[in-house]
């Protein structure tokens, strides 16, 4: 038989009585009419003769029922007659079907999205050919990515073990395709970077190592294909038109293919130019700086039959050849290798860890989920124990009963694993082309696909079975004739059933879910009312990079001193200063400072590795950070006189001892340069909000120039009024320089907050699926225990008992085990709080705030999900009851 | 009617296969014949039959067709098929030598040891 067929047959048989249970009822008729002729030949009556050959039978129902197993290959059968049969059944209690098949859904859900989410950023290899062996490069002990570039082109002429190296890094540019100015992210890739990654153009041609011919020599540009699509509409003529950025002439080469957005998954840069370029993107050129590791990646594919292991000691063989070389530039040269889709191991595993960890509460909520479900199927099979009986007693077989049971579980884990999958394939979808920040390209293609589909209905049957199997032992003891007899009996033990600890495990974990959530929520509370080391409220930022404006060399500073007047000159503008790069933005520099007495400047014999930003005068004013000792900068510390710097108090104690012998002091950077420390400012936070205290040292702009510049604009207008008057001012200065700006508070919000308020927000979402479950579980178990001592409650009521002692009787055991789960479940959470300190700041389990906010919470929940058995146990009216009886 | 004894567990299936290779037969017809046969010495609850009847069909040793019986009612006639009959030989003698073993046994006398 063909499939169409098959299927149409066994639809058929869905819908109708099949043509074998005909066959066999006629055949089994048959026998009896033939007895009953044999029987009415010897003499009795037709009636007589067929009752009694009905009865020298025997079981009917269970010899059918016999022969259709002997029959064999009926398994479908009976599995279509089961099925049948629990849709009856579910149709006939529906808010029961819906409230399973609801709970499921969510549980199911939130498994396939975080499942769905983990699978697209940590077990999907990335979208290249041969990605499994494709490494990037970490160096050191701390696992840094970064590298500079005369290192890399050491390491990829040197090594023998990767097929080539590429190295790329990113930056922003302004573009200007003849129609209007705006600012692009770009990916400045070695010439080889496209080799490297195997990948061929959709259209034109790619750039290569060939075409590289020094500083500037490569002026093209490579689309990605979302890009060419947005922003050329699907264009084919692009390919040779030549578009300024920068202010500089590039050719697009060609595009990229669909799909392909570089190694980074969660980066889609706009452009891809060649890094020999580096110096018109980013006005100044590190491609001979080889202590400046700005480099983000270097990656290539292993060669073939080249282990992981091998290539390490051959990349540290090279380590060793550098540090000995340039023992000035070079420390710390070991090696080891990462995937590169994630831009290394510092960034990838507190990420992999967050996703395991939320893995493990999704997991967490579907076995609340079970337990929810396994408690309602356990209620539900003490209520059906006289329908079991009946059956058990008509010659049913015990397995064919559990087998319906399980008929009837299995079916409703499948209907809400397919509604819960539907659910999360939407926000799946959804969260792929979102794009959560303004200020960065990072965008997650985390669209489903059949791994995600698989694990979905795998959990949702494992939970049908889990669910299923919790009334087994309950049918496998049904006595049927003790049930027939005295209909099915209410044990008011002691002893704690397995409904019980099912309710208590289910509360335990939504109390773990709901104390993470809390604790979330108090860090980002706490985060973001925590000192920065400047103030971000009232402030807009900035962002004109004067390289973009085309401006170079003494042109820089001078330009940026006009910027900074003519903001200050804006009515209601309290203080302007600058910055290269705003504390807290995406990564910070660093560089090496060493004792004044220090000579050997190889980088084992630092003093410290501070923070380094490149400051004008007023940027303490503007950020509204306190200076503790000392002068603040000003515009005469500039190229003619002696090197000076402010630093923070962490430095200042670190090099100095005190902040106080730190004033007047002297150190020395890594070029040998000696600096006159003139004030200290205090701590602040620079990289991340969970840093421990870091030194920084902050040097002032003339003596250090730089193009990038972010203007803090301190005023008291609001945004709105003082972003018009910005752009107006910037305009009057030069139309051609791009301007981007936001207020402070916005960015961090963007930058800095991200990952804590991304952690805030999924495990407030699970935390919220946690206290529905035990809503739902609380308040079937009280409900259920309402109902089934109603008699027993309208006596006592009869008997004068007052409203206390008859909410006690009801409510009392929900109650209990409600106290129970919740102190287990915080205990647990507290413990589970280690894990969160990675995103949260300051994620502290001994927090009154969050006990007390637990336990009203779950008080809360509690009162919620029994409100309505109480009022249920308080409105029983004895008289009715006893008289329905 | 005389006392009647219980089946051995398996010999149902032998019963009927013996029943059938005499003629086809329908399944009330198949008791009769068993009970011809074994001299109504046996007791076979009647729907018991049928599960075993569907299960030497499943196993390819019976054949099944509907037709008309003497008493001019529908039936369904059961037929030996070629494995059938030779599954109905080796039990047979699998029995016989069973059954001899089993009398041989229980023939002994002291005196024989």
């Amino acid at each position: 038989m063909n499939l169409p067929a098959y299927l149409r047959s066994l639809a058929a048989r869905f819908f109708h009585r099949s043509q074998v249970e005909n066959d066999m009822e006629e055949e089994l008729r048959s026998h009896i009419q033939h007895r009953a002729d044999d029987l009415e030949r010897s003499g009795l009556a037709r009636a007589e003769a067929e009752r009694r050959a009905r009865i020298e039978f025997g079981g009917y129902a269970k010899w059918k029922e016999q022969s259709h197993q002997a029959l064999g290959g009926n398994v479908i059968e009976t599995l279509l007659q089961d099925l049948r049969f629990s849709l009856r059944v579910l149709r006939k209690s529906p808010g029961f079907a819906l409230a399973a098949v609801l709970t499921l859904a969510v549980a199911i859900g939130a498994n396939a999205v975080v499942f769905g989410i983990l699978n697209a950023l940590i077990l999907r290899p990335l979208n290249v050919p041969q990605s499994e062996s494709l490494y990037a490069i970490e160096r050191g002990r701390d696992q840094a990515i970064n590298h500079s570039y005369p290192d890399y082109l050491d390491l990829r002429d040197r090594n023998r073990s990767f097929d080539s190296l590429a190295a790329y890094d990113l930056a922003a540019a302004g573009l200007d395709t003849g129609k209007d100015l705006s600012s692009v992210w770009v990916q400045e890739v070695t010439g080889n970077y496209f080799d490297v990654l195997r990948t061929q153009p959709y259209l034109g041609r790619f750039f290569h190592a060939s075409d590289e011919h020094g500083p500037n020599s490569a002026p093209y540009i490579v689309l990605p294909w979302a890009f060419w699509h947005s922003h050329f509409q699907d264009d084919r003529g692009v390919v040779g038109r030549v578009v300024q950025l920068n202010k500089h002439p590039f050719t697009i080469l060609g595009v990229g293919p669909p799909g392909f957005r570089g190694n980074l998954l969660f980066l889609s840069p706009d452009f891809w130019v060649p890094i020999v370029n580096q110096e018109q993107i980013q006005g100044a050129s590190i491609l001979n700086a080889r202590q400046n590791r700005t480099i983000l990646m270097v990656l290539g594919h292993l060669r073939p039959g080249v282990t992981p292991a091998q290539a390490i000691a051959d990349l540290n063989s090279i380590g060793a050849w550098l540090e000995k070389t340039y023992p000035k530039d070079d420390g710390q040269m070991t090696f080891s290798l990462t995937h590169p889709g994630l831009a290394g191991d510092w960034f990838g595993q507190p990420l992999q860890a967050f996703l395991m960890g939320m893995m493990l509460l999704a997991g967490l909520i579907l076995l609340a989920a079970c337990a929810n479900l396994g408690s309602l199927f356990a209620a539900r099979a003490a209520d059906r124990s006289r329908e079991v009986a009946l059956r058990l007693a008509l010659g049913s077989s015990r397995n064919r009963i559990l087998r319906q049971v399980f008929t009837e579980a299995v079916l409703i884990s499948l209907v809400g694993g397919v509604a819960g999958l539907a659910g999360s394939v939407v926000l799946l979808r959804a969260l792929s082309v979102w794009q959560p920040l303004e200020t960065a390209p990072i965008r997650v293609p985390v669209n489903p696909d059949a791994k995600v589909y698989l694990v979905a209905l795998l959990l949702a049957l494992a939970s049908g079975f889990l669910f299923g199997a919790v009334p087994v032992r309950q049918i496998l003891r049904t006595n049927p004739y003790e049930v027939v007899k005295s209909g099915s009996i209410v044990r008011v033990g002691r002893r704690m059933t397995v409904r019980d600890l099912l309710l208590v495990v289910q509360i335990a974990i939504c109390a773990v879910l709901v104390t993470s959530s809390m604790v979330a929520l108090r860090g980002l509370v706490r985060s973001l009312h925590s000192s920065f080391g400047f103030d971000p409220r009232n402030v807009m930022l900035v962002s004109a990079d004067m390289t973009m404006g085309g401006y170079s060399g003494d042109k820089v500073p001078a330009m940026q001193r006009r910027v900074i007047d003519a903001l200050a000159a804006i009515p209601g503008v309290k203080a302007v200063g600058s910055i290269d790069r705003p504390q807290l933005h995406y990564g910070a520099n660093a560089d090496t400072v060493f004792a004044d007495k220090t000579t050997d400047l190889r980088p084992a014999n630092a003093a410290a590795e501070p923070m380094m930003y490149r400051i004008s005068p007023e940027y303490f004013t503007a950020a509204g950070t306190a200076l503790l000792a000392g002068r603040a900068l000003t515009w005469h510390d500039d190229k003619n006189s002696p090197r000076v710097a402010i630093v923070n108090r962490e430095f200042a104690v670190k090099l100095f001892g005190s902040v106080t012998s730190a004033v007047g002091a002297y150190y020395k950077r890594s070029d040998g340069a000696r600096i006159q420390v003139v004030g200290i400012v205090e701590n602040g936070k620079y990289a991340s909000l969970t840093e421990d205290p870091q030194p920084a040292m902050f040097l002032p702009i003339p003596q250090s120039p730089t193009s990038q510049a972010t203007l803090i604009v301190r005023s008291n207008r609001t945004p709105q009024q003082l972003t018009a008057a910005i752009k107006s001012t910037m305009r009057d200065l030069d139309p051609g320089l791009p301007v981007d700006m936001c207020t402070w508070s916005q960015e961090l919000n963007d930058a800095a907050l991200f990952a804590s308020r991304m952690a805030t927000v999924s495990l407030g979402v699970m935390g919220a699926l946690g206290a529905m479950l035990a809503i739902t579980g609380i308040f079937g178990m009280a409900a259920y225990s309402v109902s089934k001592r109603l008699r027993e409650l309208g006596i006592r009521v009869a008997l004068g008992a007052q409203r206390k002692e008859v909410l006690q009787a009801a409510l009392g055991r929900p109650l209990k085990l409600l106290v129970l789960g919740s102190a287990v479940g915080l205990i647990l959470g507290l413990l589970a709080t280690k894990v969160l300190a990675y995103i949260v700041y300051q994620a502290t389990p001994r927090d009154p705030l969050v006990l007390a906010g637990v336990v009203l919470a779950m008080a809360f929940l509690g009162l919620l999900a029994t409100w309505i058995p109480a009022q249920r146990a308080l409105s029983v009216n004895p008289l009715i009851l006893l008289r329905e009886e | 009617m005389t006392e009647q004894a219980q089946l051995l567990p398996g010999t149902l299936d032998l019963l009927i296969l013996k029943a059938v290779s005499l003629g086809p037969l329908h399944g009330y017809g198949v008791l009769l014949r068993i009970g011809q046969i074994s001299g109504q010495a046996l007791l076979i609850e009647q729907g018991a039959l049928y599960p075993a009847l569907f299960r030497l069909v499943r196993q390819g040793l019976l054949e099944a067709d509907w037709g008309t019986s003497e008493n001019n009612r529908r039936a369904k006639f059961y037929e030996l098929t070629s494995t059938g009959r030779k599954r109905l030989r080796e039990e047979t003698e699998g029995w016989n030598r069973l059954a001899t073993a089993i009398a041989s046994a229980l023939a002994t006398r002291p005196e024989e040891i």
